[in-house]
Protein backbone atom coordinates (compact mmCIF):
# COMPACT_ATOMS: atom_id res chain seq x y z
CA UNK A 1 0.00 0.00 0.00
CA UNK A 2 2.74 2.13 0.79
CA UNK A 3 3.95 1.65 -2.65
CA UNK A 4 0.94 2.78 -4.23
CA UNK A 5 0.05 6.07 -1.71
CA UNK A 6 3.96 6.64 -3.22
CA UNK A 7 3.40 6.54 -6.80
CA UNK A 8 0.48 8.05 -6.32
CA UNK A 9 1.79 10.94 -5.14
CA UNK A 10 4.82 11.07 -7.55
CA UNK A 11 1.91 10.51 -10.15
CA UNK A 12 0.49 14.07 -8.89
CA UNK A 13 3.68 15.84 -8.85
CA UNK A 14 4.57 14.80 -12.29
CA UNK A 15 1.15 16.12 -13.14
CA UNK A 16 2.69 19.40 -13.47
CA UNK A 17 5.02 18.34 -15.65
CA UNK A 18 2.51 17.07 -18.13
CA UNK A 19 0.36 20.37 -17.64
CA UNK A 20 3.85 22.01 -18.88
CA UNK A 21 4.31 19.61 -21.86
CA UNK A 22 0.38 19.68 -22.42
CA UNK A 23 1.08 24.10 -22.85
CA UNK A 24 3.76 23.40 -25.20
CA UNK A 25 2.96 20.67 -27.27
CA UNK A 26 -0.98 20.55 -27.54
CA UNK A 27 -1.85 24.30 -26.71
CA UNK A 28 1.41 25.93 -28.60
CA UNK A 29 1.75 22.62 -30.95
CA UNK A 30 5.77 23.68 -30.24
CA UNK A 31 7.68 20.53 -29.63
CA UNK A 32 9.73 21.38 -26.63
CA UNK A 33 12.49 19.36 -25.75
CA UNK A 34 13.67 21.85 -23.05
CA UNK A 35 12.08 19.80 -20.13
CA UNK A 36 14.53 17.22 -19.49
CA UNK A 37 16.84 20.05 -18.59
CA UNK A 38 13.98 22.82 -16.59
CA UNK A 39 13.03 19.89 -14.67
CA UNK A 40 16.46 19.24 -13.30
CA UNK A 41 16.91 22.61 -13.03
CA UNK A 42 13.29 23.35 -11.02
CA UNK A 43 14.88 20.01 -8.88
CA UNK A 44 18.78 21.65 -8.38
CA UNK A 45 17.58 25.28 -7.62
CA UNK A 46 15.28 24.14 -5.08
CA UNK A 47 17.44 21.65 -3.35
CA UNK A 48 20.29 23.75 -2.94
CA UNK A 49 18.47 26.76 -2.15
CA UNK A 50 17.02 24.61 0.41
CA UNK A 51 20.36 23.32 1.91
CA UNK A 52 21.20 27.19 2.06
CA UNK A 53 18.71 27.68 4.31
CA UNK A 54 16.06 29.70 2.36
CA UNK A 55 12.50 29.32 3.47
CA UNK A 56 10.88 26.10 0.69
CA UNK A 57 8.25 28.10 -0.14
CA UNK A 58 10.96 30.72 -1.77
CA UNK A 59 13.12 28.10 -2.76
CA UNK A 60 9.93 26.46 -4.79
CA UNK A 61 9.20 29.79 -6.05
CA UNK A 62 12.83 30.50 -7.76
CA UNK A 63 12.79 27.11 -9.12
CA UNK A 64 9.17 28.45 -11.11
CA UNK A 65 10.75 31.09 -12.45
CA UNK A 66 14.10 29.56 -13.44
CA UNK A 67 12.04 27.32 -15.21
CA UNK A 68 10.62 30.35 -17.06
CA UNK A 69 13.87 31.75 -17.74
CA UNK A 70 15.05 28.27 -19.61
CA UNK A 71 11.62 27.80 -21.13
CA UNK A 72 12.02 31.59 -22.59
CA UNK A 73 15.62 31.02 -23.99
CA UNK A 74 14.69 28.47 -25.72
CA UNK A 75 11.62 30.32 -26.83
CA UNK A 76 13.69 32.97 -27.95
CA UNK A 77 16.26 30.79 -29.85
CA UNK A 78 13.01 29.33 -32.18
CA UNK A 79 11.47 32.59 -32.86
CA UNK A 80 14.04 35.35 -33.27
CA UNK A 81 17.00 33.37 -34.28
CA UNK A 82 14.75 31.04 -36.17
CA UNK A 83 16.16 28.03 -35.34
CA UNK A 84 14.15 24.73 -35.71
CA UNK A 85 12.13 24.16 -32.08
CA UNK A 86 13.78 20.81 -31.51
CA UNK A 87 16.93 21.77 -32.41
CA UNK A 88 16.64 25.00 -30.08
CA UNK A 89 14.94 22.72 -26.85
CA UNK A 90 17.76 20.25 -27.39
CA UNK A 91 20.75 22.79 -27.44
CA UNK A 92 18.88 24.32 -24.35
CA UNK A 93 18.21 20.90 -22.91
CA UNK A 94 22.03 20.48 -23.39
CA UNK A 95 23.45 23.52 -22.18
CA UNK A 96 21.51 23.08 -19.02
CA UNK A 97 23.45 19.64 -17.97
CA UNK A 98 26.21 22.04 -17.28
CA UNK A 99 24.41 24.68 -15.51
CA UNK A 100 22.74 22.48 -12.88
CA UNK A 101 26.19 20.66 -12.30
CA UNK A 102 26.92 24.27 -11.50
CA UNK A 103 23.92 24.94 -9.44
CA UNK A 104 24.30 21.99 -7.15
CA UNK A 105 28.04 21.94 -7.25
CA UNK A 106 27.98 18.59 -7.53
CA UNK A 107 25.71 15.57 -9.38
CA UNK A 108 23.97 14.96 -6.28
CA UNK A 109 22.28 17.11 -3.42
CA UNK A 110 20.92 15.25 -0.78
CA UNK A 111 18.06 17.02 1.93
CA UNK A 112 18.56 15.18 5.19
CA UNK A 113 17.84 17.40 7.85
CA UNK A 114 16.41 20.34 5.47
CA UNK A 115 12.92 21.31 6.23
CA UNK A 116 10.74 20.84 2.95
CA UNK A 117 7.56 22.58 1.84
CA UNK A 118 6.56 19.28 3.13
CA UNK A 119 7.41 19.80 6.59
CA UNK A 120 4.93 20.88 8.10
CA UNK A 121 2.25 18.50 6.48
CA UNK A 122 4.40 16.04 7.63
CA UNK A 123 4.70 17.46 10.97
CA UNK A 124 0.77 17.07 11.76
CA UNK A 125 1.00 13.55 11.96
CA UNK A 126 4.87 13.37 13.85
CA UNK A 127 4.31 10.26 16.34
CA UNK A 128 4.81 8.08 12.90
CA UNK A 129 2.31 5.73 14.27
CA UNK A 130 -0.12 3.77 11.31
CA UNK A 131 -3.43 3.66 10.64
CA UNK A 132 -6.05 1.79 9.15
CA UNK A 133 -8.27 2.89 5.99
CA UNK A 134 -10.26 0.20 4.64
CA UNK A 135 -8.15 -2.52 6.57
CA UNK A 136 -4.85 -1.81 4.42
CA UNK A 137 -2.40 -0.28 6.90
CA UNK A 138 -0.93 3.35 5.70
CA UNK A 139 0.85 5.80 7.54
CA UNK A 140 -1.03 9.40 7.62
CA UNK A 141 2.27 10.63 7.65
CA UNK A 142 2.20 9.78 3.57
CA UNK A 143 -1.72 10.27 3.10
CA UNK A 144 -1.34 14.02 4.16
CA UNK A 145 1.43 14.95 2.03
CA UNK A 146 -0.70 12.98 -0.83
CA UNK A 147 -3.65 15.11 0.31
CA UNK A 148 -1.76 18.42 -0.24
CA UNK A 149 -0.41 17.59 -3.50
CA UNK A 150 -3.50 16.88 -4.60
CA UNK A 151 -4.98 19.85 -3.51
CA UNK A 152 -1.54 22.27 -4.75
CA UNK A 153 -2.52 20.65 -8.39
CA UNK A 154 -6.46 21.73 -7.80
CA UNK A 155 -5.18 25.10 -7.25
CA UNK A 156 -2.10 25.46 -10.12
CA UNK A 157 -4.44 23.50 -12.58
CA UNK A 158 -7.04 26.10 -11.53
CA UNK A 159 -4.80 28.89 -12.57
CA UNK A 160 -3.88 27.94 -15.33
CA UNK A 161 -7.32 26.57 -16.64
CA UNK A 162 -8.33 30.80 -15.51
CA UNK A 163 -5.03 31.65 -17.04
CA UNK A 164 -6.64 30.40 -20.84
CA UNK A 165 -9.77 32.24 -20.72
CA UNK A 166 -8.26 35.42 -20.31
CA UNK A 167 -7.88 37.48 -23.33
CA UNK A 168 -3.80 37.16 -23.09
CA UNK A 169 -4.69 33.18 -22.40
CA UNK A 170 -7.31 32.87 -25.56
CA UNK A 171 -4.46 34.75 -27.98
CA UNK A 172 -1.57 32.13 -26.83
CA UNK A 173 -3.88 29.41 -27.27
CA UNK A 174 -5.06 30.88 -31.15
CA UNK A 175 -1.26 31.07 -31.70
CA UNK A 176 -1.04 27.35 -31.46
CA UNK A 177 -4.00 27.23 -33.50
CA UNK A 178 -3.69 29.64 -36.22
CA UNK A 179 -0.58 31.46 -35.85
CA UNK A 180 -1.59 33.61 -39.15
CA UNK A 181 -4.83 34.20 -37.78
CA UNK A 182 -4.04 35.46 -34.59
CA UNK A 183 -0.76 37.56 -36.29
CA UNK A 184 -3.73 39.34 -38.80
CA UNK A 185 -5.56 40.22 -35.22
CA UNK A 186 -2.62 42.06 -34.14
CA UNK A 187 -0.22 39.73 -31.70
CA UNK A 188 3.42 39.15 -31.83
CA UNK A 189 3.51 35.24 -32.94
CA UNK A 190 6.74 35.09 -31.75
CA UNK A 191 6.53 36.68 -28.24
CA UNK A 192 3.58 34.82 -27.36
CA UNK A 193 5.13 31.20 -27.77
CA UNK A 194 8.20 32.86 -25.87
CA UNK A 195 6.15 33.48 -23.04
CA UNK A 196 4.15 30.25 -23.17
CA UNK A 197 6.94 27.96 -23.52
CA UNK A 198 8.56 29.92 -20.36
CA UNK A 199 5.38 29.50 -18.58
CA UNK A 200 5.40 25.29 -19.55
CA UNK A 201 8.63 25.02 -18.41
CA UNK A 202 8.00 26.96 -15.11
CA UNK A 203 5.72 24.46 -14.44
CA UNK A 204 7.96 21.37 -15.26
CA UNK A 205 10.95 22.95 -12.90
CA UNK A 206 8.03 23.35 -10.21
CA UNK A 207 7.49 19.53 -10.16
CA UNK A 208 11.05 19.12 -10.07
CA UNK A 209 11.08 21.54 -6.91
CA UNK A 210 8.05 19.36 -5.24
CA UNK A 211 9.91 16.09 -6.58
CA UNK A 212 13.56 16.67 -5.04
CA UNK A 213 11.27 18.15 -1.28
CA UNK A 214 9.39 14.98 -1.65
CA UNK A 215 11.92 12.34 -2.43
CA UNK A 216 14.65 14.27 -0.57
CA UNK A 217 17.83 14.38 -3.16
CA UNK A 218 18.14 16.09 -6.21
CA UNK A 219 20.00 14.43 -8.71
CA UNK A 220 21.43 15.36 -12.33
CA UNK A 221 20.53 12.74 -13.86
CA UNK A 222 16.96 13.01 -12.79
CA UNK A 223 15.30 14.79 -15.81
CA UNK A 224 16.61 12.10 -18.33
CA UNK A 225 13.24 10.65 -20.57
CA UNK A 226 11.03 12.92 -18.82
CA UNK A 227 9.30 14.83 -21.78
CA UNK A 228 8.47 11.18 -22.86
CA UNK A 229 6.86 10.92 -19.87
CA UNK A 230 4.93 14.04 -19.72
CA UNK A 231 4.23 13.16 -23.55
CA UNK A 232 3.07 9.48 -21.99
CA UNK A 233 0.82 11.42 -19.38
CA UNK A 234 -0.81 13.54 -21.80
CA UNK A 235 -1.43 10.77 -24.50
CA UNK A 236 -3.52 9.06 -21.78
CA UNK A 237 -4.83 11.93 -20.01
CA UNK A 238 -6.39 12.70 -23.99
CA UNK A 239 -8.12 9.60 -24.59
CA UNK A 240 -9.72 9.53 -20.51
CA UNK A 241 -11.37 12.20 -21.54
CA UNK A 242 -11.87 12.19 -24.91
CA UNK A 243 -12.36 15.29 -25.08
CA UNK A 244 -10.62 18.80 -26.61
CA UNK A 245 -12.46 20.99 -24.24
CA UNK A 246 -9.45 22.99 -22.01
CA UNK A 247 -11.00 22.32 -18.75
CA UNK A 248 -11.67 18.47 -19.09
CA UNK A 249 -7.99 17.93 -20.89
CA UNK A 250 -6.35 19.79 -17.83
CA UNK A 251 -8.28 16.99 -15.34
CA UNK A 252 -7.22 14.13 -17.82
CA UNK A 253 -3.49 15.26 -17.85
CA UNK A 254 -3.10 15.39 -14.24
CA UNK A 255 -5.52 11.93 -14.22
CA UNK A 256 -3.36 10.54 -17.21
CA UNK A 257 0.23 11.56 -15.03
CA UNK A 258 -1.31 9.44 -11.83
CA UNK A 259 -2.85 6.77 -13.52
CA UNK A 260 0.04 6.53 -15.72
CA UNK A 261 3.18 6.39 -12.28
CA UNK A 262 0.26 3.92 -10.71
CA UNK A 263 0.69 1.82 -14.03
CA UNK A 264 5.09 1.98 -13.88
CA UNK A 265 4.85 0.91 -10.37
CA UNK A 266 2.50 -2.07 -10.82
CA UNK A 267 4.98 -3.09 -13.45
CA UNK A 268 7.96 -3.02 -11.57
CA UNK A 269 6.53 -4.48 -8.71
CA UNK A 270 5.24 -7.50 -11.21
CA UNK A 271 9.14 -8.03 -12.00
CA UNK A 272 9.72 -5.54 -15.06
CA UNK A 273 13.12 -4.92 -14.90
CA UNK A 274 13.78 -0.74 -14.08
CA UNK A 275 16.44 -0.84 -16.76
CA UNK A 276 14.17 -1.78 -19.40
CA UNK A 277 11.42 1.27 -18.02
CA UNK A 278 12.21 3.79 -20.38
CA UNK A 279 12.25 1.53 -23.31
CA UNK A 280 8.85 0.60 -22.36
CA UNK A 281 7.45 3.92 -22.00
CA UNK A 282 9.46 5.22 -25.76
CA UNK A 283 7.51 1.76 -26.72
CA UNK A 284 4.01 2.87 -25.20
CA UNK A 285 4.14 6.70 -26.61
CA UNK A 286 5.37 5.40 -30.21
CA UNK A 287 2.09 2.73 -30.18
CA UNK A 288 -0.12 5.69 -28.55
CA UNK A 289 0.84 7.48 -31.80
CA UNK A 290 0.71 5.06 -34.07
CA UNK A 291 -1.66 2.92 -33.46
CA UNK A 292 -4.92 5.43 -34.12
CA UNK A 293 -3.85 6.21 -37.71
CA UNK A 294 -3.12 2.23 -37.89
CA UNK A 295 -6.53 1.81 -36.56
CA UNK A 296 -8.10 3.70 -39.13
CA UNK A 297 -6.21 2.54 -42.03
CA UNK A 298 -7.53 -0.87 -40.81
CA UNK A 299 -11.53 0.04 -40.74
CA UNK A 300 -10.60 1.78 -44.48
CA UNK A 301 -9.29 -1.40 -45.46
CA UNK A 302 -12.14 -3.75 -44.09
CA UNK A 303 -14.94 -1.18 -45.09
CA UNK A 304 -13.44 -0.96 -48.67
CA UNK A 305 -13.06 -4.99 -48.60
CA UNK B 1 -6.38 56.96 -46.99
CA UNK B 2 -4.49 54.66 -48.46
CA UNK B 3 -0.97 56.04 -49.86
CA UNK B 4 0.82 53.97 -51.82
CA UNK B 5 4.25 55.41 -53.00
CA UNK B 6 5.80 53.69 -55.94
CA UNK B 7 6.60 50.29 -54.44
CA UNK B 8 8.75 47.36 -55.67
CA UNK B 9 9.82 44.29 -54.48
CA UNK B 10 11.66 40.92 -55.93
CA UNK B 11 11.72 38.02 -54.53
CA UNK B 12 14.51 35.46 -54.33
CA UNK B 13 16.60 38.13 -55.92
CA UNK B 14 19.78 37.23 -58.39
CA UNK B 15 18.94 33.59 -58.30
CA UNK B 16 17.28 31.81 -61.07
CA UNK B 17 13.83 31.58 -59.23
CA UNK B 18 13.98 35.66 -59.32
CA UNK B 19 10.71 37.12 -59.22
CA UNK B 20 10.12 40.70 -60.14
CA UNK B 21 6.29 40.90 -57.93
CA UNK B 22 5.96 44.56 -57.68
CA UNK B 23 7.75 47.12 -60.21
CA UNK B 24 6.84 50.65 -59.01
CA UNK B 25 3.09 50.61 -57.91
CA UNK B 26 1.94 54.29 -57.21
CA UNK B 27 -2.13 53.94 -55.79
CA UNK B 28 -4.00 56.40 -53.49
CA UNK B 29 -7.02 54.86 -52.10
CA UNK B 30 -9.75 57.87 -50.17
CA UNK B 31 -11.46 57.01 -47.35
CA UNK B 32 -14.22 55.03 -47.67
CA UNK B 33 -13.39 53.79 -51.17
CA UNK B 34 -14.03 50.11 -52.60
CA UNK B 35 -11.32 49.68 -54.52
CA UNK B 36 -11.56 45.91 -56.71
CA UNK B 37 -7.91 44.72 -58.02
CA UNK B 38 -7.66 42.23 -60.82
CA UNK B 39 -4.99 40.63 -62.64
CA UNK B 40 -3.87 37.70 -64.13
CA UNK B 41 -1.74 34.91 -62.40
CA UNK B 42 1.41 35.87 -61.27
CA UNK B 43 0.16 39.74 -61.74
CA UNK B 44 1.18 41.04 -58.10
CA UNK B 45 -2.20 41.82 -57.45
CA UNK B 46 -2.21 39.46 -54.59
CA UNK B 47 1.75 40.82 -53.40
CA UNK B 48 0.19 43.97 -53.51
CA UNK B 49 -2.47 43.43 -50.97
CA UNK B 50 0.22 41.25 -48.79
CA UNK B 51 2.97 44.37 -49.07
CA UNK B 52 0.28 46.53 -47.75
CA UNK B 53 -0.82 43.74 -44.95
CA UNK B 54 2.93 43.69 -44.47
CA UNK B 55 3.49 40.11 -44.64
CA UNK B 56 7.40 41.17 -46.15
CA UNK B 57 9.07 44.39 -46.18
CA UNK B 58 9.35 46.29 -49.45
CA UNK B 59 12.58 46.80 -51.34
CA UNK B 60 11.44 50.10 -52.04
CA UNK B 61 8.50 52.27 -51.79
CA UNK B 62 6.78 53.78 -48.78
CA UNK B 63 2.75 52.74 -47.66
CA UNK B 64 0.89 55.18 -45.74
CA UNK B 65 -2.06 54.35 -44.02
CA UNK B 66 -4.48 56.68 -42.06
CA UNK B 67 -1.46 59.26 -41.48
CA UNK B 68 1.00 57.05 -40.28
CA UNK B 69 4.18 55.67 -42.29
CA UNK B 70 3.69 51.90 -41.98
CA UNK B 71 6.25 50.98 -44.38
CA UNK B 72 8.62 49.29 -41.52
CA UNK B 73 5.89 48.47 -39.39
CA UNK B 74 5.70 44.46 -38.86
CA UNK B 75 2.50 42.27 -39.83
CA UNK B 76 0.83 42.43 -36.70
CA UNK B 77 1.34 46.08 -35.59
CA UNK B 78 -0.30 46.71 -38.73
CA UNK B 79 -3.28 44.15 -37.55
CA UNK B 80 -4.20 48.01 -35.23
CA UNK B 81 -4.70 49.39 -38.91
CA UNK B 82 -6.11 46.49 -40.84
CA UNK B 83 -8.32 43.98 -40.99
CA UNK B 84 -8.17 41.01 -42.77
CA UNK B 85 -9.92 38.12 -45.22
CA UNK B 86 -8.17 35.59 -46.70
CA UNK B 87 -8.48 33.47 -49.76
CA UNK B 88 -8.65 30.17 -47.56
CA UNK B 89 -11.52 29.60 -45.04
CA UNK B 90 -9.03 28.01 -43.27
CA UNK B 91 -6.70 31.03 -42.60
CA UNK B 92 -8.93 33.58 -40.76
CA UNK B 93 -10.27 31.63 -37.86
CA UNK B 94 -8.95 29.36 -34.89
CA UNK B 95 -10.35 25.94 -35.55
CA UNK B 96 -10.11 24.33 -32.09
CA UNK B 97 -11.78 27.29 -30.62
CA UNK B 98 -15.59 28.15 -30.06
CA UNK B 99 -16.72 30.99 -32.31
CA UNK B 100 -17.66 32.90 -29.53
CA UNK B 101 -13.72 33.16 -28.51
CA UNK B 102 -12.94 33.52 -31.93
CA UNK B 103 -14.73 36.83 -31.78
CA UNK B 104 -13.44 37.60 -28.54
CA UNK B 105 -9.71 37.55 -30.60
CA UNK B 106 -11.34 39.63 -32.82
CA UNK B 107 -12.65 42.58 -30.60
CA UNK B 108 -9.35 42.91 -29.15
CA UNK B 109 -7.16 43.17 -33.02
CA UNK B 110 -4.42 45.64 -32.35
CA UNK B 111 -5.20 46.23 -28.80
CA UNK B 112 -2.90 45.12 -25.53
CA UNK B 113 -4.43 41.69 -24.14
CA UNK B 114 -3.74 41.33 -20.49
CA UNK B 115 -5.49 39.06 -17.74
CA UNK B 116 -9.30 40.49 -18.02
CA UNK B 117 -11.44 37.69 -18.91
CA UNK B 118 -11.96 37.39 -22.72
CA UNK B 119 -15.79 36.33 -22.07
CA UNK B 120 -17.14 38.11 -19.97
CA UNK B 121 -21.57 37.15 -20.03
CA UNK B 122 -22.14 41.20 -20.95
CA UNK B 123 -19.32 40.35 -23.82
CA UNK B 124 -21.09 37.23 -24.95
CA UNK B 125 -24.99 38.83 -25.18
CA UNK B 126 -23.15 41.75 -27.32
CA UNK B 127 -21.82 39.02 -29.57
CA UNK B 128 -24.56 36.98 -29.86
CA UNK B 129 -26.34 39.72 -31.21
CA UNK B 130 -23.86 40.80 -34.01
CA UNK B 131 -24.02 36.77 -34.90
CA UNK B 132 -27.99 37.10 -35.55
CA UNK B 133 -27.63 40.27 -37.39
CA UNK B 134 -25.23 38.35 -39.53
CA UNK B 135 -28.27 36.23 -40.56
CA UNK B 136 -26.50 32.58 -40.63
CA UNK B 137 -28.36 30.90 -37.79
CA UNK B 138 -24.66 30.88 -36.13
CA UNK B 139 -25.98 32.71 -32.72
CA UNK B 140 -27.01 29.74 -31.27
CA UNK B 141 -23.66 28.05 -31.59
CA UNK B 142 -21.71 30.25 -29.91
CA UNK B 143 -19.56 27.44 -27.89
CA UNK B 144 -19.60 25.37 -30.83
CA UNK B 145 -15.79 25.00 -31.73
CA UNK B 146 -15.06 26.94 -35.52
CA UNK B 147 -13.84 23.86 -36.92
CA UNK B 148 -17.46 22.35 -37.38
CA UNK B 149 -18.71 24.82 -39.42
CA UNK B 150 -18.57 25.12 -43.44
CA UNK B 151 -16.06 27.68 -45.56
CA UNK B 152 -18.66 29.89 -46.75
CA UNK B 153 -19.76 29.83 -42.57
CA UNK B 154 -16.12 30.57 -41.41
CA UNK B 155 -15.56 33.07 -44.57
CA UNK B 156 -18.66 35.30 -43.43
CA UNK B 157 -17.19 35.02 -39.41
CA UNK B 158 -13.64 36.04 -40.63
CA UNK B 159 -15.42 39.02 -42.54
CA UNK B 160 -17.62 39.72 -39.24
CA UNK B 161 -14.23 39.70 -36.87
CA UNK B 162 -12.15 41.84 -39.49
CA UNK B 163 -15.06 44.11 -38.99
CA UNK B 164 -15.70 44.09 -35.65
CA UNK B 165 -13.73 46.55 -34.47
CA UNK B 166 -13.76 49.30 -37.33
CA UNK B 167 -10.51 49.17 -39.33
CA UNK B 168 -8.86 51.84 -41.19
CA UNK B 169 -8.44 48.96 -44.38
CA UNK B 170 -9.86 46.16 -45.02
CA UNK B 171 -8.36 44.05 -47.11
CA UNK B 172 -9.99 40.91 -48.90
CA UNK B 173 -7.88 38.79 -50.86
CA UNK B 174 -9.68 36.29 -53.63
CA UNK B 175 -11.86 35.54 -50.30
CA UNK B 176 -14.63 33.53 -52.02
CA UNK B 177 -12.46 31.74 -54.95
CA UNK B 178 -12.27 28.62 -52.40
CA UNK B 179 -16.00 28.63 -52.08
CA UNK B 180 -18.62 26.89 -53.42
CA UNK B 181 -21.08 29.56 -55.92
CA UNK B 182 -23.62 29.57 -53.58
CA UNK B 183 -21.76 30.30 -50.62
CA UNK B 184 -19.59 32.51 -52.61
CA UNK B 185 -22.48 34.86 -53.40
CA UNK B 186 -23.65 34.48 -49.59
CA UNK B 187 -20.13 35.95 -48.58
CA UNK B 188 -20.12 38.66 -51.26
CA UNK B 189 -23.80 39.74 -50.01
CA UNK B 190 -22.39 40.10 -46.25
CA UNK B 191 -19.28 41.68 -48.07
CA UNK B 192 -21.37 44.54 -49.21
CA UNK B 193 -23.82 45.27 -46.16
CA UNK B 194 -20.43 45.07 -43.82
CA UNK B 195 -18.70 48.00 -45.90
CA UNK B 196 -21.96 49.75 -46.50
CA UNK B 197 -22.67 49.41 -42.45
CA UNK B 198 -19.34 50.71 -41.72
CA UNK B 199 -18.39 52.84 -44.72
CA UNK B 200 -14.92 50.84 -45.22
CA UNK B 201 -12.16 51.66 -47.07
CA UNK B 202 -11.42 48.63 -48.85
CA UNK B 203 -8.94 46.97 -51.32
CA UNK B 204 -10.32 43.64 -52.66
CA UNK B 205 -8.19 41.18 -54.98
CA UNK B 206 -10.45 39.10 -56.69
CA UNK B 207 -10.98 36.30 -59.61
CA UNK B 208 -14.03 36.74 -60.59
CA UNK B 209 -15.28 39.33 -63.53
CA UNK B 210 -18.40 39.49 -62.28
CA UNK B 211 -17.51 40.51 -58.62
CA UNK B 212 -15.09 43.16 -60.27
CA UNK B 213 -17.64 44.64 -62.44
CA UNK B 214 -20.47 44.84 -59.81
CA UNK B 215 -18.42 45.78 -56.79
CA UNK B 216 -17.02 48.24 -56.07
CA UNK B 217 -16.45 52.19 -56.80
CA UNK B 218 -13.01 52.09 -58.73
CA UNK B 219 -11.30 49.04 -60.19
CA UNK B 220 -7.49 48.40 -61.49
CA UNK B 221 -6.46 46.06 -63.10
CA UNK B 222 -2.71 44.94 -62.46
CA UNK B 223 -0.40 43.54 -65.05
CA UNK B 224 3.05 42.33 -64.66
CA UNK B 225 3.80 44.24 -60.92
CA UNK B 226 2.24 47.04 -62.49
CA UNK B 227 -1.03 48.70 -62.29
CA UNK B 228 -2.54 49.20 -66.18
CA UNK B 229 -5.61 50.86 -65.95
CA UNK B 230 -7.25 52.31 -63.47
CA UNK B 231 -11.08 53.19 -63.91
CA UNK B 232 -12.99 55.11 -61.35
CA UNK B 233 -16.51 56.76 -61.15
CA UNK B 234 -18.92 56.80 -64.36
CA UNK B 235 -16.32 54.83 -66.13
CA UNK B 236 -16.29 51.54 -63.53
CA UNK B 237 -19.98 52.06 -63.59
CA UNK B 238 -20.02 51.45 -67.09
CA UNK B 239 -17.39 48.25 -66.91
CA UNK B 240 -18.86 44.89 -68.09
CA UNK B 241 -17.65 41.45 -67.11
CA UNK B 242 -17.02 41.31 -71.00
CA UNK B 243 -15.38 44.48 -71.13
CA UNK B 244 -12.68 43.21 -68.38
CA UNK B 245 -12.25 40.16 -69.99
CA UNK B 246 -11.34 41.74 -73.91
CA UNK B 247 -8.51 43.96 -71.66
CA UNK B 248 -7.56 40.73 -70.73
CA UNK B 249 -6.99 39.54 -74.09
CA UNK B 250 -5.26 42.88 -75.14
CA UNK B 251 -2.64 42.10 -72.64
CA UNK B 252 -2.66 38.49 -73.73
CA UNK B 253 -1.67 39.28 -77.36
CA UNK B 254 0.51 42.30 -76.52
CA UNK B 255 2.64 39.76 -74.61
CA UNK B 256 2.28 36.90 -77.20
CA UNK B 257 3.75 39.86 -79.50
CA UNK B 258 6.79 40.45 -77.19
CA UNK B 259 7.36 36.85 -76.57
CA UNK B 260 7.32 36.02 -80.78
CA UNK B 261 9.43 39.23 -81.55
CA UNK B 262 11.60 38.00 -79.06
CA UNK B 263 12.08 34.43 -80.32
CA UNK B 264 12.69 36.31 -83.72
CA UNK B 265 15.65 38.34 -82.51
CA UNK B 266 16.95 35.71 -80.53
CA UNK B 267 17.11 33.28 -83.69
CA UNK B 268 18.79 36.16 -85.77
CA UNK B 269 21.48 37.20 -83.36
CA UNK B 270 22.02 34.36 -81.14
Amino acid sequence: MALLIGAFTIGTVLSLLALGVLISFRILAFRDLTVDGSITLGGAVAAELLVRGFPPLVATAVAFLAGMAAGAVTGILHTKLQINGLLAGILVMTALYSVNLHVMGKSNVPLLEEKTIFSPVRQLAADGSTAKVWGWEVQPQELLVLGFMLASIAIIGAIVYAFFRTNLGLAMRATGDNPQMICALGVDVGWMITLGVAMANGLVALAGAFLVQYQGFADVQMGIGMVVWGFASVIIGETLVGSRQLGLLITGVVMGSILFRLLVAIALRWGLNPNDLKLVTAAFVLAALVLPDVAANLRKRVANA
Amino acid sequence: MLEIDNIAKTFFPKTPNEVRALRGVNLQIENGSVVVVIGMNGSGKSTLLNAVAGTFLLDTGAIRLAGRDITRWPEHRRAKLIGRVFQNPFSGTAPTMTIAENLALALKRGRPRGLGWGLGSNLRDELRERVRHMGLGLEDRLDNPIGTLSGGQRQSLTLLMAALVKPDLLLLDEHTAALDPKSADQVIRLTEEIIREHKLTTLMVTHSMHQAAHLGDRLIMMVRGRVLHDYSGAEKKRLRPEDLLSRFDEVRRAEQLDESAAEMLRAMYV
